[in-house]
C-alpha cells in the first residue's frame, strides 16, 4: 500500500511536490485561523505561536519519547489547543484591537521563552527526524488538509458555527439570544489552535529543522494574509488564499531580491481592488443554483 | 545604579513614546493599526543618515529634513494604500498596512544593504555629565530635549489650534465632522504627516543613540511602540507618552535585573498583564456597548 502510493508520487516533480505539501500545511493553518478571525470575528495576530507550540511539541515528543508520528499530530494539536484555552480565557475579555495586541504579545512572549528553554535547544533550534509513516508524507498532509476542510464545512453549518457567526455580527445581540459568547469564543480559539498545532507538527517534520525565530510576527501575518486575501469566513476562499500565497513567492522567485518588494506591493493592490478578498461574498451554493437555472427566492 | 538605569530607561522610553504617538493619533482618527509606522521610523533614520554622511549636513538640519521627508512619505502612503480602503473592512486596511511595511523594509534592504550603518562620530559631540552617582550623556539630554519639545508642540497643535480642534472633532465622529464643514480627508492627511514626522525624529534619535541604523529596526520598535500606545489606551495622546516611557523604563530595569535574554518579551508581558487588570489601558475610554 505504502509503496504503491510512494510510486505514484514519484511521477511528480519533487519541487512541485514540495510546494504541494507547503500548500497542504498552509490550508490546515489558515482554516484554523479562519475559524477564529473569519467566522468568530476575533482578530488574532498570534497564530504563529500555536504553530510553534505544535511544531516543538511534535519534535520533542519524537526526539525524547519516540512516539509514532500519527499519535504526535493529535498530541501536538491537543497541546496547542490547551494553550489556546489558556490564552483564550483571560484575553477574550478584551475586544477588537486590544485582543489583537494581546495575542501578538503572547506570540512574542512564547517565541522568546522558546528561545531560552534548554529543551527547545535555545536559539540553535531543533533538527527533526523524518517521520516514519506507512503513508508517504505528502499524501498524509493532503488527507489531513481535506479532513480539515470537511470538518470546517461541518462546523460552519452546525449550530456551533451559526452561534460563532452570530457573535461575529453582533456580540451583544447574540448574548441576548442566549449564546454564551465567552464560552463559544474560547471553544473557537481552542479548535483554531488545535489545527495550528497539527499544521505545526507537519511543518516540523517536513522542513526537518525548526527554530523559534521562524515563528515570529511575520509568520502570523502570513497566515492572516491567506485568510483575508481569500475572503474572511469563506472556506473555499481560505483554501484559495493559502494556495495563492504559498505559490506566489515561488512564481516571484525569478525576480530574486525584488521578490518581497513585489509581494508587499501585491498585498496593497489586492486589497485595493478586491478589499473583501478573492472569494469574499461569493457563495458557491448560489453559483451552483444559478448554473442550474433555479435560484431559490430569498436563498443565500 | 538605580538612577543610572532610570536615566537609561527614560531615554529609551521617550523614543518609544515618540513613535507611539503616531500610532495613537492614526488609530484615534481612522481606527487603523498603521503597521507601516515602524518602517517610517526606519526610513527617517536612513534619510537623516544619508544627509549627514553624503551631504555633510548638520545633524539638526538633517533631522528636520528627515521629518519633512517622512511627513511626505506618510501622506503618500495614506493616499495610495489606505484612502481607497476607507469604506471597506478594517482588516483589509490592516493587510494593506502590512503590505506597505513589507515593501518599505525590503526597499531599505535593497537600497542600503543588510548591515547596520552608524552615524559618523563627529555628527554629534558626546560628553558625559555627572549627576550624583549617575552619568548623563549629552546624547541622552538631546533625546529628552527634542522629544519633550516635540510632544509639547504636538500638545499645542492638538489643543490650541484650529487644525487640532478639527482633528479632535474628526476622531470623535467622522461623519458629523464632515457635515460640519471639516475637510476630513485633509485632516487625516495632516494626522499622518504629524505622526510620521514624530516617528522620523524618533528614528534619528534612536539611530544616534545606538549608533546603528538597520533595515529591520522598524519592526520591533514599531511593535513595542504599538504596545506602548495600547498600554496607554489607544487613541489617547497622554496615554501614548506615559505608555512609552513606562515600557522603556520597565525594559531597562528588566534587563538590569538579569532578564536580558527576555528583553523583547518584557514590554509585551507588561502589556498583557496591564490589559488583564485594565482592559482598555491607562487612559482608555470605557467602551460603550450598544445593540
Amino acid at each position: 500500500m505504502g509503496e504503491l502510493l510512494q510510486a505514484s508520487l514519484n511521477w511528480i516533480d519533487p519541487y512541485i511536490l514540495q510546494i504541494l505539501v507547503n500548500i497542504g500545511i498552509a490550508i490546515i493553518l489558515a482554516l484554523g485561523l479562519n475559524l477564529i478571525t473569519g467566522l468568530t470575528g476575533q482578530l488574532s495576530l498570534g497564530h504563529a505561536a500555536f504553530l510553534s507550540i505544535g511544531a516543538f511539541s511534535s519534535a520533542i515528543l519524537t526526539i525524547k519519547l519516540g512516539i509514532p508520528f500519527s499519535l504526535n499530530i493529535v498530541a501536538s494539536g491537543l497541546i496547542a489547543a490547551c494553550f489556546g484555552v489558556l490564552i483564550g480565557f483571560p484575553t477574550l475579555r478584551l475586544s477588537g484591537d486590544y485582543l489583537a495586541i494581546a495575542t501578538l504579545g503572547f506570540a512574542e512572549i512564547i517565541k522568546v521563552v522558546f528561545l531560552n528553554l534548554d529543551i527547545t535547544n535555545r536559539a540553535l533550534g531543533l533538527s527533526v527526524p523524518l517521520p516514519n509513516t506507512p503513508i508517504p508524507l505528502p499524501i498524509y498532509v493532503w488527507a489531513i488538509a481535506i479532513l480539515t476542510i470537511a470538518a470546517m464545512c461541518f462546523i460552519q453549518n452546525s449550530r456551533f458555527g451559526r452561534a460563532l457567526q452570530a457573535i461575529r455580527e453582533d456580540e451583544i445581540a447574540a448574548e441576548a439570544m442566549g449564546i454564551n459568547a465567552t464560552r463559544y469564543k474560547i471553544q473557537a480559539f481552542a479548535i483554531g489552535a488545535f489545527f495550528a498545532g497539527v499544521g505545526g507538527a507537519f511543518y516540523a517534520h517536513f522542513i526537518a529543522y525548526i527554530n523559534p525565530s521562524d515563528f515570529a510576527f511575520l509568520k502570523s501575518v502570513d497566515i492572516l494574509n491567506m485568510v483575508v486575501l481569500g475572503g474572511l469566513g469563506s472556506i473555499p476562499g481560505t483554501v484559495l488564499g493559502a494556495s495563492v500565497l504559498t505559490v506566489a513567492p515561488e512564481f516571484l522567485r525569478f525576480m530574486q531580491q525584488y521578490r518581497m518588494l513585489v509581494y508587499g506591493a501585491l498585498l496593497v493592490f489586492m486589497m485595493i481592488f478586491r478589499p473583501n478578498g478573492l472569494l469574499g461574498g461569493v457563495s458557491f451554493r448560489r453559483l451552483v443554483w444559478k448554473a442550474m437555472g433555479k435560484l431559490p427566492a430569498g436563498g443565500r | 545604579m538605580f538612577w543610572q538605569q532610570l536615566i537609561n530607561g527614560l531615554t529609551l522610553g521617550f523614543t518609544y513614546a515618540l513613535i507611539a504617538l503616531g500610532y495613537t493619533m492614526v488609530y484615534g482618527i481612522i481606527q487603523l493599526i498603521n503597521f507601516a509606522h515602524g518602517e517610517i521610523f526606519m526610513m527617517g533614520a536612513f534619510f537623516a543618515l544619508l544627509l549627514v554622511t553624503v551631504f555633510q549636513l548638520n545633524i539638526f538640519v538633517a533631522m528636520i529634513l528627515a521629518m519633512a521627508f517622512c511627513m511626505l512619505l506618510g501622506v503618500i502612503i495614506e493616499f495610495v494604500a489606505y484612502r481607497p480602503l476607507r469604506k471597506s473592512g478594517r482588516l483589509s486596511a490592516l493587510i494593506s498596512a502590512i503590505g506597505v511595511s513589507i515593501f518599505l523594509s525590503t526597499l531599505a534592504l535593497l537600497l542600503f544593504g543588510a548591515d547596520a550603518k552608524g552615524f559618523p562620530d563627529n555628527s554629534f559631540p558626546v560628553t558625559q555629565f555627572k549627576i550624583g552617582s549617575a552619568t548623563v550623556s549629552s546624547l541622552q539630554l538631546l533625546i529628552f530635549g527634542v522629544s519633550s519639545f516635540l510632544m509639547l508642540a504636538l500638545e499645542f497643535i492638538v489643543h490650541k489650534t484650529k487644525l487640532g480642534k478639527a482633528m479632535r472633532a474628526t476622531s470623535q465622529d467622522y461623519n458629523t465632522a464632515a457635515l460640519m464643514g471639516i475637510n476630513v480627508n485633509w485632516i487625516i492627511s495632516f494626522t499622518f504627516a504629524l505622526g510620521s514626522s514624530l516617528a522620523a525624529a524618533g528614528g534619528v534619535l534612536v539611530g544616534l543613540y545606538f549608533n546603528a541604523v538597520n533595515w529591520n529596526m522598524g519592526l520591533m520598535a514599531g511593535l513595542k511602540a504599538f504596545a506602548a500606545a495600547v498600554l496607554g489606551g489607544i487613541g489617547s495622546i497622554p496615554g501614548a507618552m506615559l505608555g512609552g516611557v513606562f515600557l522603556g523604563v520597565a525594559e531597562v530595569f528588566g534587563v538590569a535585573a538579569g532578564f536580558s535574554s527576555f528583553r523583547d518579551a518584557i514590554a509585551f508581558a507588561i502589556l498583557v498583564l496591564v490589559l488583564f487588570i485594565k482592559p482598555t489601558g491607562f487612559f482608555g475610554l470605557k467602551i460603550q456597548k450598544k445593540v
